[in-house]
């Protein structure tokens, strides 16, 4: 199976972000990180190659910088890598991304594309829906549990009761839960080869996108502090009065 | 001059510290109360390529530089002494004597299963009564017809008695002025493992005295040349100077690490600790001694890893990194008051852990004693 794992270098999580005055855009440094969410992905990838003798390209539309991020993700076991770096590409939105990693992955060729469900930087949560528009091709959203059939992968689909067991033909586009799968951890032996896999760099041009973003960015406001909870004073019947707050954010 | 690390280093680094953190953080002070050697987790360390930095592709390793190795021990000492110091030994003690002077044949038999961590070697030098003098070795062992038989004790030999030990490499006189070295393996009737030791730290890290009474080996199982013992475990032990300094640099962080979170959080008098002199230098200085200690290791292996002479370097590296990580373990607890003094402190099992630090793979005395010649000094 030859399977697409589109990935994001994001900045490090564990630093506060920046964002730039002007346009809102978070402020990238050189040294990015893969998005914890996108391990996942390449993970459940690499098991589907290894269950069908498949091959697993990343794709990545990134700024230009360090690779960091992308290399993680060789080291685990990705055999190369499509890297879209264009200066153009700066503030992208999610459309102007899809149509960008939709038209890479055909150029390359695919059965399969594989994404995360949203990303930890963005979180706009419609790449694949998107993507799988652009492709027309079948989405298969919060995915688990995912196996290669004949022609088909087979997942469940994660719902706020329970789960459905989807199968779909290939070639289709699938957005992974984040808990989906453990990560790997990469090898020593991976790191020392990721740096001689091949990664290939293309642009928007090249791969016929015009990149027009329809969205701008007004304003940004700081997240509201969180509000106080509510107390439930304990008059012997507490209880029915947590069972009746618990109903109704519908947890039992 | 160039100071940063190269890209691979930056990935080792980051993969054995998010493995060090899930892995062996939440586990450690329970193996630390239990005195227990985690065969499973050394076996994970093993898949992960840890004991193979270093060796040859053709054995299975990756063939990659020393620089690494120190890195990989670096992270692990931060969250677990004893843990950073199963690499340690597994590689500097266990896979490099064979690596290095073993025939084809013996690195065939025993590498591969080493490399990959599935099993571990112990390296029997120190006995009850030759410790930094050596050469004062009295184990013996003599031939008869095609083996070697083989008499005596050995003592603190890491990674020497757990289910997955292989083997054992010791020194022994083979001759009145001959010391060679030779290959045990795990089983062998007549070696005996003795029970674990009870140590004041290091719980969790596996070692043994050993006793020889009559084993018998094959003739094949000396190791390198007949009468090389004391020229290779001095070239072992120069080695292993810098990864063991590079375990300090590992504590020293931690130290820090801990020390400067605490200094933030914890309040006296209505104010965070932190913003009292008496705590605020005593930090300061855990970060001087951190990064002076880091410079000199990894000046030293990269010394090493380019082919250039490097005893003095390792043996200044590993006298200011141990003597920084005992010093800094003991103002850490201090920061941390009665706290520190709580077993569940990080900072308390590190200053149990951190003393060894100045006396394995060499004591500080005799590192002094290394850079006073190396000066020149008429020393004996």
């Amino acid at each position: 199976m030859n399977i697409a794992v589109c990935v994001k270098q994001i900045p490090d999580p564990a630093t506060p972000y920046e964002l730039d005055a002007e346009n809102h855009w978070v402020i990238r440094p050189n040294d990015q990180v893969l998005d914890d969410t996108d391990r996942v992905g390449v993970e459940v990838g690499l098991q589907l190659a290894e269950a069908t003798e498949g091959t697993v390209t990343l794709f990545s539309m990134s700024p230009s910088g360090s690779l960091q991020g992308i290399r993680q993700a060789l080291a685990m076991g990705a055999d190369k890598a499509v890297l879209i770096d264009d200066e153009s590409l700066k503030g992208s939105d999610a459309l102007t991304t899809a149509r960008i990693l939709s038209a890479a992955v055909k150029r390359e060729g695919y059965d399969l594309v594989i994404t995360g469900t949203e990303s930890t930087d963005g979180f706009t949560g419609v790449v694949p829906q998107m993507m799988s528009e652009i492709l027309d091709v079948p989405c298969l959203s919060f995915a688990r549990n995912v196996e290669a059939g004949d022609g088909t992968v087979t997942i469940e689909r994660q719902t706020t009761t329970g789960y459905e067991t989807v199968t779909s033909a290939l070639p289709a586009v699938l957005a992974v839960t984040a808990g989906a799968e453990e990560p790997r951890y990469p090898t020593f032996k991976g790191i020392m080869q990721a740096k001689s896999k091949p990664v290939d760099t293309t642009t928007a041009a090249e791969l016929g996108v015009d990149p027009v973003s329809s969205q701008t960015i007004t304003a940004v406001d700081p997240v509201a502090a969180r509000a106080a909870g509510d107390v439930v004073e304990d008059d012997g019947e507490a209880y029915l009065k947590i069972v009746e707050l618990l109903e109704q954010v519908k947890v039992i | 001059m160039e100071f940063d690390f190269t890209d691979e280093q930056t990935a080792v680094r980051a993969m054995v510290r998010e493995f060090a953190q899930n892995r062996i953080a939440p586990q450690a002070e329970q193996w630390d109360m239990d005195h227990h050697f985690p065969v499973d987790i050394v076996t994970e360390m093993g898949e992960l390529g840890l004991f193979g930095i270093t060796a040859d592709e053709e054995w299975g390793g990756a063939g990659a530089d020393f620089t690494s190795l120190c890195i990989a021990i670096e992270e692990l000492g931060r969250v677990d002494q004893s843990m950073a110091i199963t690499l340690e030994a597994g590689v500097g003690l266990g896979i490099n004597p064979i690596h290095e002077f073993g025939s084809d044949e013996q690195k065939q038999q025993w590498l591969p299963d080493l490399v990959a961590g599935r099993t571990l070697a112990g390296f029997g030098l120190t006995e009850p009564d030759a410790g930094s003098d050596a050469g004062a070795t009295a184990t013996r062992a003599e031939l008869d017809g095609d083996e070697w038989v083989i008499n005596g004790s050995k003592a603190f030999i890491t990674n020497s008695g757990a289910t997955n030990t292989s083997l054992v490499t010791i020194t022994a006189r083979t001759g009145p002025d001959e010391i060679s070295t030779i290959i045990v393996p795990s089983g062998t009737e007549g070696f005996i493992v003795e029970p674990a030791y009870r140590k004041m730290g290091w719980h969790a890290s596996d070692t043994h005295g050993l006793t020889f009474v009559d084993a018998r080996v094959p003739k094949e199982n000396l190791l390198g040349e007949r009468g090389r013992g004391f020229h290779q475990f001095l070239s072992t032990l120069d080695d292993g100077r810098i990864a063991i300094a590079a375990l300090a640099v590992g504590v020293l962080q931690a130290c820090l690490d801990e020390s400067l979170a605490y200094a933030k959080e914890r309040t006296s008098f209505g104010k965070p600790i932190g913003s009292y002199q008496a705590i605020a230098f005593k930090i300061a200085d855990l970060q001087m001694m951190t990064e002076a200690a880091r410079l000199l290791v990894y000046r030293a292996a990269w010394l090493k890893d380019t082919g250039k002479q490097f005893k003095q370097e390792a043996a200044i590296a590993k006298l200011y990194a141990t003597e920084s990580a005992v010093s800094a373990t003991r103002e850490a607890t201090q920061i941390f008051g009665g706290y520190g003094f709580m077993d569940e402190t990080l900072v308390a099992r590190h200053y149990r852990d951190a003393k060894i630090l100045e006396i394995g793979e060499g004591t500080s005395e005799v590192q002094r004693l290394v850079i006073s010649r190396g000066l020149g000094l008429p020393i004996r």
